[in-house]
């Protein structure tokens, strides 16, 4: 049996959720079993995972679950991986998965993949791949042993709806004390988060300063899309650190990768070349990004960004 | 405070990656190596940081083959105090937060410190495995630390924002950018570095859970496709129409 852990925020589902029970439905059909996803805490509307693929939904509500800490969570997906007699377990590698795959992996003796971007191979053997070197090369990891945990790095599979809502059901697990206590939580409203984000907007020290980002936002605002940047533009403080993306910062891989005023460094490359388009604007027809771009506009960015800014509102007018 | 600052040693950033002939690994030749920077830039320095402040004691720690001396002198001239290489090459996560936890029983440190991740395998699994192994708090991606005391308030990066938590000794935390500034090393640190104890273990028996079964390079880009700056509605229409990402 495969159990994918569906993380909620603030008790709902978003989409990488989606994606975590579609993979987790398609490792199960190549393993010829079922998939079910297990919710932690106060959630609503659990039983529509069944539409991404998951057979049964459990949850397991605690006061202890309330906020997040490393090893209660451990303790709650392990002990239902164990109750439910599942031995594939998936959840994704965002910033929870990060502090649980490998607790998974040490518990459960386990061999782990985490940041998988394919469904698993399961011919000769269980074999998961994964991006490597930032991107710069893919690795086929083979999984030695029993149980198995894998952690999916965002955006690397599109949701499928599969099936329909399914009911849900109660599970009880003994958790341990919390090892952390949560003093608060921040996070910025109303913007998808890099590591989430289908169509990102980025700046680099073309720009020649934090006042002129307004050609940078005013297009993000026009597609939807979430800021980033260059290193040194972060370095530098002309924006949060945040937004850095590259071998040292955030690795995205959105569909959508618009680059202003960015050299193409190797390590800058690194995180964003596993986007699906990338878009170049640079005035140096040399700038090393366009050999990685799919699309390229060699001139300046101040004029090009509000030309191409109005043109995506009058396409999103119709 | 007694603390241990774990590494890795990592191809340098501008490595090009190539494969070996039958894909079975990379092709390590001319390829150059340094600590990984996570670990030096940010872990390192803070650890050094708050022995500054409060002292205490800082041990390098490194699971891998006598050819990462080098890497292990290098956080000796940074600054700490001492070191243990395991001895042991490959094995997988799994087998080298084992090597890491047996090291942090005997030593009975107060905080056991990673980088957020390598730069090679993008991992970020070894922290929580060894906080796990010893049954210890840990905190991810840690951009922020304050020690009170035993106490440390600690800030974690989350997807668009961050949390704060408060964690006791003994715990284990990976570091990310903003936790601590670049430290190069000076030449007197360089001279004591080679007087400092650099002790080798062996590797205690543990299976590997994982293993590379191949490796294979993103594909090419097909070339660049210019567009007219003065025709930003053909972009677009090509975003739409070929690329359908809006
Ligand atoms: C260990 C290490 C790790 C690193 N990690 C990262 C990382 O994670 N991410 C990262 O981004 N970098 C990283 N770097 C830095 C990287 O090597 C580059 O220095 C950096 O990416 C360059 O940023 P940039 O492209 O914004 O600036 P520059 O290289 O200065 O490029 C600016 C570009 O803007 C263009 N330009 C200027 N004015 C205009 C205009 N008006 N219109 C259009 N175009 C214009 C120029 O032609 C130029 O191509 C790392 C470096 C090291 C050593």
């Amino acid at each position: 049996m495969v159990l994918v852990f569906a993380e909620a925020t603030n008790g709902k589902f978003k989409k990488a959720a989606h994606e975590v029970v579609t993979y987790g439905a398609k490792t199960a059909a190549a393993l010829g079993t079922e998939c079910v996803a297990l919710t932690l805490g106060d959630v609503t509307d659990a039983g529509d995972l069944g539409r991404f693929g998951a057979s049964k939904v459990y949850n397991l509500s605690a006061p202890e679950l309330a906020t997040f800490d490393g090893s209660v969570y451990t303790a709650a997906i392990a002990g239902a991986a164990r109750q439910l007699g599942a031995k594939v377990i998936i959840l994704l590698h965002n910033s929870t998965g990060k502090n649980l795959v490998g607790r998974l992996a040490a518990r459960l003796d386990a061999g782990s993949v985490p940041g998988a971007n394919a469904i698993p191979s399961t011919d000769g053997g269980f074999s998961v791949r994964k991006s490597v070197f930032s991107g710069k090369a893919i690795a086929d990891v083979s999984i030695n042993t029993d149980y198995k945990v894998i952690s999916l790095s965002g955006n690397s599979i599109p949701v499928e709806e599969s099936g329909s809502a399914v009911s849900v059901e109660s599970i009880s697990v003994d958790l341990p004390a919390a090892k952390t206590k949560v003093l608060e939580t921040k996070r910025a409203e109303g913007i998808t988060p890099l590591p989430e984000a289908e169509l990102v907007v980025s700046g680099g020290r073309g720009l020649k300063g934090p006042e002129n980002w307004g050609v940078i936002q005013d297009l993000a605002d026009a597609l939807g899309a979430t800021t980033a940047c260059s290193r040194p533009v972060a370095d530098v403080g002309w924006r949060p650190h945040h937004e850095h993306v590259g071998q040292t910062g955030v690795a995205i891989r959105p569909n959508l990768y618009i680059a202003a005023g960015i050299s193409g460094a190797i390590q800058h490359l690194a995180g964003v070349n596993s986007s699906k388009t990338i878009v170049v604007i640079n005035k140096d027809p040399e700038a090393p990004f366009f050999k990685a771009a799919d699309y390229g506009v060699v001139a300046d960015l101040f004029d090009v960004l509000p030309r191409l800014t109005e043109a995506i509102k009058a396409h999103k007018a119709g | 405070m007694k603390m241990l600052v774990c590494v890795s040693k990592t191809p340098e950033t501008t490595t090009k990656i190539q494969l070996n002939g039958d894909h079975s690994d990379l092709d390590y030749s001319g390829v150059n190596y340094i600590m990984n920077p996570y670990d030096e830039w940010y872990a390192l320095v803070r650890a050094l940081e708050l022995k500054e402040a409060a002292g205490g004691s800082v041990t390098i720690l490194n699971v891998g083959p006598a050819d990462n001396d080098a890497v292990i002198r290098k956080g000796l001239a940074i600054g700490a105090d001492d070191a243990i290489r395991v001895d042991a090459t490959g094995g997988g996560s799994l087998f080298i937060a084992k090597q890491i936890a047996a090291q942090a029983k005997a030593g009975g440190y107060d905080i056991i410190w990673f980088g957020k991740e390598t730069i090679d395998y993008n991992g970020s699994e070894v922290g929580a495995m060894v906080a796990e192994l010893l049954d210890v708090a840990y905190v991810g991606e840690a951009s922020h630390l304050e020690m009170n005391g035993t106490t440390a308030t600690v800030t974690r990066d989350i997807e668009g924002g961050i949390e704060i938590v408060e964690v006791s000794t003994p715990f284990a935390i990976s570091a990310a950018k903003g936790m601590a500034e670049q430290r190069i090393p000076n030449m007197r640190g360089i001279m004591m570095a080679k007087r400092k104890p650099l002790n080798v273990v062996a590797a205690e028996d543990a299976a590997a859970t994982t293993s590379v079964k191949s490796y294979e390079l993103p594909p090419a880009k097909t070339a660049v496709k210019l567009i007219d700056p003065e025709n930003m509605e053909e972009l677009v229409r090509l975003l739409h129409e070929e690329a359908k990402v809006i």
